[in-house]
C-alpha cells in the first residue's frame, strides 16, 4: 500500500503525458493543457494565501505580466506579422515608427525565458515589500492588491501604441521553430511542457512550505503579531513568498498564453484574479495537492457549462463560491482527507463510526 | 479659468457619486468589518429600480412622470435595503470574524446578481420562487421527522438540491410559454431619461454655468450623508450600532439585539448604495456590469480616508473625483498652455480617463506607504495591532 502510494504521483503524471495526447483530440488535450498551467498558478496563489495567509486578488498581474513577455518575443520573431520596418504590424495602425524600448530586449530568445518570470518575480517582490513594509494585512492586503490590478489593467489597456491596447498580442498565428504556434504539433509540445513543469513548481512549493521557512509562513498565517513578538521579522519572509508566487504565475501566464493564442488585458481583469482565488478554495487550501485539483475541476467544469449553457456558468460559479466558502471551506481535498467521506458514510451506518472517542459517538446519536 | 472650474464642479460631481457609492460601503466595511464585493451589484439594482420606475411611471404622463425620480430615490433604498437584509440573515451572518471568507462569498452572490438581471423573465422568477418555495417545505418536513438523525444534515442538502432541481424543470417548461420566456432587460445596457426639470441649467455664478443634474447629485449625497451621521450618532439606533461595533459580547449582555443590530446595518448599507444607483442613472446608460466600474474605487476612498471614519470618506471622495476628472480630461494642459516639455509630456500621457485612473490608484499606494491607515487613522486599544 505504501508502495502504491508512493507511485501514485509518477502513474498519474506517465497517463498525463503519454496517455492523454494519445487519447483525446487536439482540442481537448489543448484544453488539459491550459487547466494545467492554470494549475501552477493556483499553487502560487496556495503557497501565499493557504500557507501565509495572504489573499492577494492581484495574481493576474504576473499572470498576464509573463503572458505579456513571451507574447513579444513571439511577435518579434515571426516573419509573417512583421510590417513594413520590421516591426509587429500593429504598430503601424497607430502610427508607431520606431520600436518602444523596452520591446527590444524580447528579440533574444534567451532573455525572454529568463523575463517571463524574473520580471513578474521583481514587480510582485516590489508590490509585496512596499506593502508589508507598512504591515499592511488582511482585507487592506487584498484590496490594495486589487486596486494595483486595476492600475495594470488600465495602464495595459489605454496603451495601444505600447501594447495593442484592448485588442491584446495574438500568438496564434506567429511562428516558433519556423511553425505556427497554433498548429497541433506545438501544441502537444507545449501540453507536453505544461506537464512537465507542473510537477516542478509542486516541487518549488514543497520547498517552501516545508522545513523552518514553511513553519514560519504557517506560523505568519496564524497569529503574526505573536510571530513578531517572539523575534522575527515578518517582512522578508511575506516578500519572499510573495516574490515566488508572483514568479509561478509569470511562468503559468506564459504557457496558459501560447496555449489559448492570444493575451490581452482581459486576463487583469478583477474577475478573472478573483475566479483564481476560488480554484485553490474548491480544490483545498494549505495543501499543495488541493489547486491542482481545484484548478483542473473548476476549468474543466466551466468548459462543460458553458458549452451546454453559457448563461448559467455565472450562476454555477456564484453558487460555488458561497458553497465553498459557506459548506467546505477546507475544499474538496481537505475534505476527504479530514475523514469528510468517512463521516458521511458513517452518518448513513454505512461505516464503522470512528473509534477514538466511543463515549461522545454514543452520546451523538440520541435514542429515538 | 472658467474652463478649470468648470472642470472642478465636473469633479465634486463624479467625487459625490463616489461618496453616495461610499457611504454605504463605508458603514458596512467599517462597522461590520464586512467586505461586500455585491456593493456595486446593489447599486445596479438601484439603477433598475429606477428603470422600472420610469417605465411604470411613463403612461402616466404630465406632473406625476416629473416626479418619478423622487419616488424611485425611495423605492431603491427600500428594494436594496430589503435585499441587503435578505442577503445578512441567509449568507453573511455565517461569517462574521472572517472577512477573507465574506469577499469571496459575496463575490458570488455579485456573479449571480449580474447574470440574475441580464437573464431574468417572468419564467425564471417563477422557477425561482417554485424552488425556494419546495425547498423550505422539504426542509422542514425533513425537519420534523429526521432532525435526530445523524444524517439529517446531508439528507436536508439533498432536499434542498431535488427543489433546486424542481426550480429549474419548472423554468424549463415555463419558458415553452411565448410570453413568460421573454427576459425582462436583458443584457443590453437601458437609459433612464432624467425629468425636464433635472436638464438644462440651475442659473449663473458670474460666467460660470450650473449644470442641474450635477449640482442635483453633489446636494443629494450631501444630504445622504447628513442623514446617515444624524442616524448614527443622535438616533437610538445609531447608538446601538456603535455599540455593537465596539463591543459585541458586551452589548449582548446589556440588551442590545445585536442580530437585529446586524440586520439594519447592513440594510442601510446596501439602501445607501442602492440610492447610489439611482444617481448614476442620470448620468447615463447603465448596463448589468455596472457594479465593477464603481466598487474598486469605492474601497480606495474608505482605505484613503480612514476605515469607519465619515469625515475621511467626504475628503477622499472629492479628492479622487477632482483629480481624476481634472487630469483625465487634460484641462491642465489649456490651463497652463506653456508648461515645461517634461511635465506636458507627463500630462498629456495621463490625459484619458483610463490612464487618470491609473495615476490616481498609483497616487493612493504611494500616499499609504506615508500613512497605511489612511488620512484619518482609527487610534485606540481596540485597533488591530
Amino acid at each position: 500500500m505504501k508502495l502504491f502510494q508512493r507511485l501514485v504521483p509518477w502513474i498519474l503524471l506517465a497517463i498525463a503525458l503519454f496517455i492523454l495526447p494519445a487519447a483525446l483530440d487536439d482540442f481537448r488535450l489543448n484544453l488539459f493543457g491550459r487547466y494545467f498551467a492554470l494549475a501552477i498558478t493556483a499553487l502560487a496563489i496556495d503557497l501565499i494565501w493557504g500557507y501565509t495567509g495572504l489573499l492577494s486578488l492581484g495574481q493576474g498581474i504576473f499572470f498576464s505580466l509573463g503572458g505579456y513577455a513571451v507574447a513579444m518575443y513571439l511577435m518579434l520573431n515571426t516573419k509573417s506579422l512583421a510590417g513594413g520596418n520590421g516591426i509587429p504590424k500593429f504598430f503601424e495602425n497607430y502610427g508607431v515608427a520606431e520600436l518602444p524600448f523596452f520591446w527590444k530586449p524580447f528579440w533574444s530568445p534567451a532573455f525572454t525565458l529568463i523575463a517571463l518570470w524574473v520580471i513578474p518575480a521583481v514587480v510582485a517582490g516590489l508590490v509585496g515589500w512596499l506593502i508589508f513594509r507598512n504591515r499592511i494585512k488582511g482585507v487592506y492586503f487584498s484590496i490594495i492588491t486589487q486596486a494595483a490590478l486595476m492600475v495594470f489593467f488600465h495602464f495595459f489597456n489605454g496603451q495601444q501604441k505600447l501594447f495593442d491596447g484592448t485588442n491584446g498580442l495574438k500568438t496564434s498565428t506567429s511562428e516558433l521553430f519556423g511553425q505556427l504556434v497554433g498548429s497541433p504539433d506545438m501544441q502537444v509540445l507545449f501540453y507536453r511542457l505544461t506537464v512537465i513543469l507542473l510537477p516542478l513548481a509542486f516541487l518549488v512549493c514543497r520547498y517552501f512550505t516545508t522545513g523552518r521557512f514553511g513553519d514560519a509562513l504557517i506560523a505568519i498565517r496564524d497569529d503574526e503579531t505573536r510571530f513578531r513578538f517572539a523575534g522575527f521579522n515578518s517582512v522578508p519572509f511575506k516578500t519572499i513568498v510573495f516574490l515566488v508566487a508572483g514568479a509561478l504565475c509569470g511562468i503559468s501566464g506564459a504557457l496558459y498564453t501560447v496555449q489559448s493564442g492570444i493575451v490581452s488585458p482581459q486576463y487583469m481583469s478583477i474577475s478573472f484574479s478573483i475566479e483564481m482565488v476560488i480554484w485553490v478554495a474548491v480544490g483545498g487550501r494549505g495543501t499543495l495537492v488541493g489547486p491542482i485539483i481545484g484548478a483542473t475541476v473548476v476549468n474543466y467544469l466551466r468548459s462543460l457549462v458553458s458549452e451546454a449553457l453559457p448563461e448559467a456558468w455565472l450562476f454555477v460559479q456564484g453558487a460555488l463560491f458561497i458553497f465553498v466558502v459557506v459548506l467546505m471551506p477546507d475544499g474538496i481535498y481537505g475534505w476527504v482527507t479530514n475523514g469528510g467521506l468517512r463521516s458521511l458514510l458513517a452518518a448513513f451506518g454505512i461505516a464503522k463510526k470512528a473509534k477514538t472517542y466511543p463515549s461522545l459517538d454514543e452520546e451523538a446519536v440520541p435514542v429515538d | 479659468m472658467e474652463l478649470f472650474f468648470s472642470q472642478i464642479l465636473d469633479g465634486l460631481s463624479i467625487g459625490s457619486v463616489l461618496l453616495l457609492a461610499a457611504t454605504g460601503l463605508a458603514i458596512v466595511f467599517g462597522l461590520m468589518g464586512v467586505i461586500n464585493l455585491a456593493h456595486g451589484e446593489f447599486m445596479m439594482l438601484g439603477a433598475y429600480v429606477t428603470y422600472v420606475v420610469q417605465s411604470a411611471l411613463k403612461p402616466m404622463g404630465g406632473v406625476i412622470f416629473e416626479l418619478y425620480f423622487p419616488v424611485s430615490l425611495v423605492l431603491a433604498f427600500i428594494v436594496t435595503g430589503l435585499i441587503g437584509v435578505l442577503l445578512e440573515r441567509t449568507l453573511i451572518r455565517q461569517l462574521y470574524g472572517r472577512p477573507l471568507e465574506t469577499l469571496l462569498a459575496t463575490w458570488g452572490v455579485s456573479l449571480i446578481l449580474i447574470q440574475l438581471i441580464r437573464s431574468v423573465s417572468t419564467a425564471m422568477m417563477l422557477g425561482i420562487i417554485i424552488g425556494v418555495a419546495s425547498g423550505l417545505i422539504v426542509s422542514k418536513i425533513l425537519r420534523a421527522k429526521f432532525s435526530l438523525k445523524p444524517f439529517f444534515t446531508y439528507l436536508n442538502g439533498l432536499g434542498w438540491a431535488a427543489s433546486i432541481l424542481i426550480g429549474l424543470i419548472a423554468v424549463n417548461i415555463f419558458d415553452k410559454v411565448r410570453p413568460l420566456a421573454k427576459a425582462w432587460f436583458g443584457p443590453r445596457n437601458i437609459d433612464v431619461t432624467a425629468p425636464k426639470w433635472l436638464q438644462g441649467s440651475w442659473g449663473m455664478i458670474g460666467t460660470i454655468e450650473l449644470p442641474g443634474l450635477r449640482i442635483f447629485i453633489i446636494l443629494l449625497s450631501a444630504l445622504l450623508l447628513l442623514a446617515t451621521y444624524w442616524f448614527l450618532n443622535k438616533s437610538v439606533w445609531g447608538l446601538r450600532i456603535r455599540a455593537v461595533t465596539q463591543n459585541r459580547q458586551m452589548s449582548n449582555c446589556l440588551g442590545i439585539p445585536t442580530d437585529r443590530v446586524d440586520s439594519i446595518t447592513f440594510g442601510i448599507g446596501s439602501g445607501l448604495a442602492g440610492v447610489a444607483g439611482c444617481a448614476i442613472t442620470l448620468l447615463g446608460s447603465v448596463g448589468p456590469n455596472l457594479g465593477a466600474a464603481y466598487i474598486v474605487s469605492c474601497f480606495m476612498v474608505i482605505v484613503l480616508g480612514g476605515v469607519g471614519n465619515l469625515l475621511g470618506t467626504v475628503i477622499a471622495a472629492m479628492l479622487l473625483g477632482i483629480i481624476q476628472s481634472v487630469i483625465g480630461s487634460g484641462t491642465l494642459l489649456t490651463v497652463f498652455p506653456d508648461m515645461p516639455a517634461a511635465a506636458r509630456g507627463v500630462t498629456e500621457f495621463f490625459a484619458t480617463t483610463s490612464m487618470s485612473l491609473v495615476l490616481v490608484f498609483i497616487f493612493i499606494i504611494v500616499f499609504l506607504q506615508f500613512r497605511p491607515n489612511g488620512m484619518f487613522p482609527q487610534k485606540g486599544r481596540s485597533v488591530d495591532a
